[in-house]
C-alpha cells in the first residue's frame, strides 16, 4: 500500500508541476488514523497531507460533479468501484470529462472503522496490508473480518483511465453479492416486512445515503423542494420512512453501480444497498446481466426500449 | 446508596416500567438508541453511546403542535400537544446530561417552549458513569466529568453490580420506591471513578484549546480561509446535526390531511440547502457557509450569548458518524489548536 501511495504522490506531483492539472482529488490524513477525508489538493506542498491507505473507503466520483465544472483540470484517483460511478456520471452528462484526468488505482478492500472498533481498535497508529490481510497497530486481521460490507462482495475491475497505478494485486470477493437478496426473497412477505420495519425504524432521515449516492445528482431533490408538496422533513407515520427509501431505490434502479456508499455512510447501519441489489438482481434476471457504469456509452436496460423487452406477463404470468 | 447485580438488572427495568414509562438504550437491528422499555426488547446498557442522543425525549424528531379544522367559514384550532406523563430516562451519559443544560438555555429562556418544558419537568434522569470512554470522547474539554455525571440519580457499574446514588428529591423518590434494590455502602465506586478519570486524561482529544473561541474573535474566526478546506468534503447531509445532542434547530410545517391541517415541528439542519431560505433570498449559498455556521454557532455565537457556555459537549458522535470524517475536533484543532 505504501508503494501505491508513493506512486500516487509522484503522479500528482508530476502533473501539478507540469501544469497539466491544477488540482488533485484524493484523500487526506485524519486525527485518529482511520478518519481519512476526501480532499482537494491545489499545490505540491499541500500533498504532505495526502494519503492512500486501507481506510480510503469513500467514493470520490460524486465530488467531480461540482469540481469538474470549476476552472482548471483536476486529477482524480479512482478505485475500481469509484470508476463505475464515474462512468455512469459521464454517461449521464453530470461530469465535464475534458476537465478530469483519471488515474485508476487498485484496491483490495477498505477497512470498516466500526468493525475495527468492535475488535478493540479506536486509534490507528500504524497500518499495513497485503492482498488478504490488514495489520493495524501490530494486530493482523483477515480482510474478510475487517473490511466494509461493500468490499466483501466486490468483483469490480480496473476499467479504462488516462493512467493506471497497479501492482496487479487483486483480492477475490469473500461473498456472493446476491446472497442476502436471495435470503430476503426466500422469506414470507410478513417476515420480509418485519425485517425492513426493524431496519428502517432506525432511519433518522439525515439524507446521508442520498447525498453520498453518485446516482443521486438532481440539482434539487424533490424531497428538498418546498414546492413539491412532499418536502418531507417528518413522517406522518412509520410507513412513510420506508417509502422514502423504496422510492429512492426505484429512482436509481438501472443506474446504481452497487458502490455501496449508502450502507457505508448510514449512521444507523441500515443495509440500504440490499434494496438496490434486489433491483440489480431483477434487472439481471429480466434483461440479461447488466452492470451499470461498466462503460460510458451504452443505454441501460431501463432507459432503452427493445421489442425483446420483458413483459409484465413474463414476470407475473397471465396475458 | 443502593445497588443491584447486573445479572438481575431486568428486574429493575421491569419495576421502574411498572410504575412509569422507562426509556433507555435499546438495540434494534444492530443500532442502539433510547427507546421505551417493553417486554422482549434488547436493552444495551453497556454500550457507551446511543446513535441518536437523549434529546429526542424532550425534543422529538417530529412532534404535533396543533390541528386546524374548517367547517364553512369557521376554523377550529385544536391543541395537539401530548400531555407529558412522568417518565424515567435511564443510562444517560455525562455528555448527554450536559446537553440538557445547553438545550434548557434555548428552550426554557423566555418565551418558554412549553412542549419542551413539560417533558423536562416530567423526567427523572438516571445517569451512568462511562466505564470505558472512547478515543472519540472529549467531554472533558467542555467541563464534563464522565465519571461523575450527576442527574437525579447517578449510577456507576462496579464489576458486576450497578450502584445508585440519589442526588435530587426526584431521584430520592425513585430509588426509595424500588424494592429490587438493596442498600449498600457504594464499595468500589470511588475507585471506579478514579480509574475512569485516568482513562479520560489519556484520551487523544482532551487537550483541545478553546480559548480562541470567544465573541471578541467572531469576525476573525468567521473570515478564516481554512473554512474552505475544512468543509470541502461536506456532503450537506444532516447526520452531524441529527446525532448531535445540542443541535436544536427545528422547522414548523403544516401537513394537509383529509380531516384538516396538522401543524408539526421537526428537526431541521443548518447543513441543508433550504435551511435559510427566505422570501427574499437564501443568504447561505454554499456548503462552506453552512458548515461554518454550524461550528461558529457552537463555538462562538452560543457562548457569546450564554455566559461562555459552549454549544458542544464533546460527545464525539460527529467524530464517529460523519460519512466523510469531518467533525468539530478537526475544526477546533485547525482554528484553536491544542493546549
Amino acid at each position: 500500500m505504501q508503494r501505491l501511495k508513493t506512486a500516487m504522490i509522484e503522479k500528482a506531483t508530476a502533473l501539478l508541476t507540469s501544469g497539466e492539472v491544477s488540482k488533485v482529488l484524493g484523500w487526506k490524513k485524519g486525527e485518529l488514523g482511520f478518519d481519512v477525508e476526501p480532499a482537494v489538493f491545489t499545490s505540491v506542498d499541500s500533498l504532505v497531507d495526502f494519503t492512500y491507505d486501507a481506510f480510503c473507503g469513500a467514493n470520490l466520483s460524486k465530488y467531480l460533479v461540482e469540481e469538474s465544472k470549476k476552472e482548471g483540470k483536476i486529477l482524480v484517483f479512482l478505485k475500481p468501484c469509484d470508476s463505475y460511478s464515474f462512468n455512469q456520471l459521464i454517461k449521464e452528462h453530470r461530469i465535464k470529462k475534458e476537465n478530469v484526468y483519471t488515474v485508476g488505482i487498485e484496491c483490495q478492500g477498505k477497512v470498516d472503522p466500526y468493525k475495527l472498533k468492535e475488535n478493540g481498535i479506536e486509534f490507528v497508529t500504524d497500518a499495513s496490508e497485503t492482498v488478504d490481510t490488514v495489520t493495524v497497530n501490530g494486530k493482523e486481521f483477515k480482510k474478510e473480518e475487517i473490511i466494509l460490507g461493500k468490499c466483501l462482495t466486490c468483483t469490480k475491475k480496473l476499467l479504462s483511465y488516462d493512467d493506471v497505478i497497479s501492482f496487479n494485486e487483486k483480492r477475490e470477493p469473500s461473498l456472493d453479492r446476491f446472497e442476502m437478496v436471495k435470503k430476503l426473497e426466500a422469506m414470507t412477505a410478513d417476515e420480509r416486512y418485519a425485517f425492513w420495519k426493524d431496519q428502517l425504524s432506525n432511519c433518522i432521515r439525515c439524507n446521508a445515503c442520498r447525498n453520498v449516492c453518485p446516482a443521486c445528482t438532481c440539482t434539487k431533490c424533490v424531497f428538498d423542494n418546498d414546492n413539491s408538496g412532499i418536502a418531507s422533513k417528518a413522517n406522518s407515520d412509520s410507513f412513510e420512512e420506508k417509502m422514502f427509501h423504496i422510492i429512492r431505490a426505484f429512482h436509481v434502479a438501472g443506474r446504481c453501480t452497487d458502490c455501496g456508499e449508502c450502507s457505508r455512510v448510514c449512521p444507523q447501519h441500515i443495509p440500504l444497498h440490499l434494496l438496490n441489489r434486489k433491483f440489480i438482481s431483477d434487472i439481471d434476471r429480466l434483461y440479461g446481466e447488466y452492470q451499470a457504469g461498466e462503460d460510458t456509452e451504452s443505454k441501460g436496460p431501463l432507459t432503452n426500449y427493445t421489442t425483446g423487452d420483458v413483459d409484465p406477463s413474463d414476470v407475473f404470468g397471465g396475458k | 446508596m443502593k445497588k443491584i447485580a447486573l445479572s438481575n438488572i431486568d428486574l429493575l427495568y421491569k419495576e421502574i416500567a411498572g410504575a412509569q414509562e422507562l426509556y433507555l438504550p435499546v438495540k434494534v437491528a444492530g443500532a442502539t438508541n433510547f427507546k421505551k422499555f417493553e417486554d422482549g426488547v434488547e436493552v444495551d446498557i453497556k454500550s457507551l453511546q446511543t446513535v441518536k442522543s437523549a434529546k429526542d425525549l424532550f425534543f422529538p424528531q417530529s412532534e404535533d403542535m396543533m390541528e386546524f379544522k374548517t367547517s364553512g367559514k369557521s376554523i377550529e384550532v385544536i391543541d395537539a400537544r401530548k400531555k407529558a406523563e412522568p417518565f424515567v430516562l435511564f443510562g444517560v451519559r455525562g455528555c448527554d446530561l450536559k446537553s440538557f443544560e445547553v438545550l434548557d438555555k434555548v428552550f426554557l429562556a423566555e418565551p418558554v417552549d412549553t412542549m419542551y418544558q413539560a417533558k423536562r419537568e416530567a423526567v427523572t434522569v438516571v445517569t451512568l458513569a462511562c466505564n470505558n470512554p472512547e478515543t472519540s470522547c472529549f467531554c472533558k474539554v467542555f467541563g464534563v466529568d464522565a465519571s461523575n455525571p450527576k442527574g437525579d440519580v447517578q449510577a456507576t457499574i462496579v464489576s458486576d453490580e450497578m450502584h445508585f446514588e440519589a442526588l435530587t428529591e426526584k431521584g430520592e423518590k425513585l430509588l426509595s420506591s424500588l424494592k429490587c434494590l438493596e442498600d449498600c455502602e457504594g464499595k468500589g465506586v470511588e475507585e471506579e471513578k478514579a480509574q475512569i478519570k485516568e482513562k479520560i486524561d489519556a484520551l487523544p482529544f482532551v487537550n483541545l484549546d478553546l480559548t480562541n473561541f470567544k465573541g471578541e474573535n467572531l469576525m476573525e474566526l468567521f473570515n478564516r480561509p481554512e473554512w474552505e478546506e475544512l468543509s470541502k468534503a461536506c456532503l450537506g447531509c444532516g447526520t452531524c446535526t441529527f446525532v448531535c445532542p445540542t443541535c436544536q434547530c427545528f422547522d414548523i410545517r403544516d401537513f394537509q390531511t383529509n380531516a384538516g391541517v396538522k401543524r408539526f415541528r421537526c428537526w431541521d439542519s443548518c447543513m441543508y440547502s433550504e435551511f435559510t431560505k427566505m422570501a427574499a433570498e437564501n443568504p447561505r449559498k454554499n456548503q462552506m457557509q453552512r458548515y461554518r455556521q454550524r461550528f461558529m454557532h457552537k463555538l462562538c455565537y452560543f457562548p457569546s450569548n450564554n455566559d461562555g457556555e459552549y454549544g458542544c459537549v464533546g460527545c464525539g458522535r460527529c467524530v464517529k458518524k460523519c460519512p466523510q470524517s469531518l467533525n468539530i475536533v478537526k475544526v477546533i484543532k485547525k482554528l484553536g489548536g491544542n493546549k
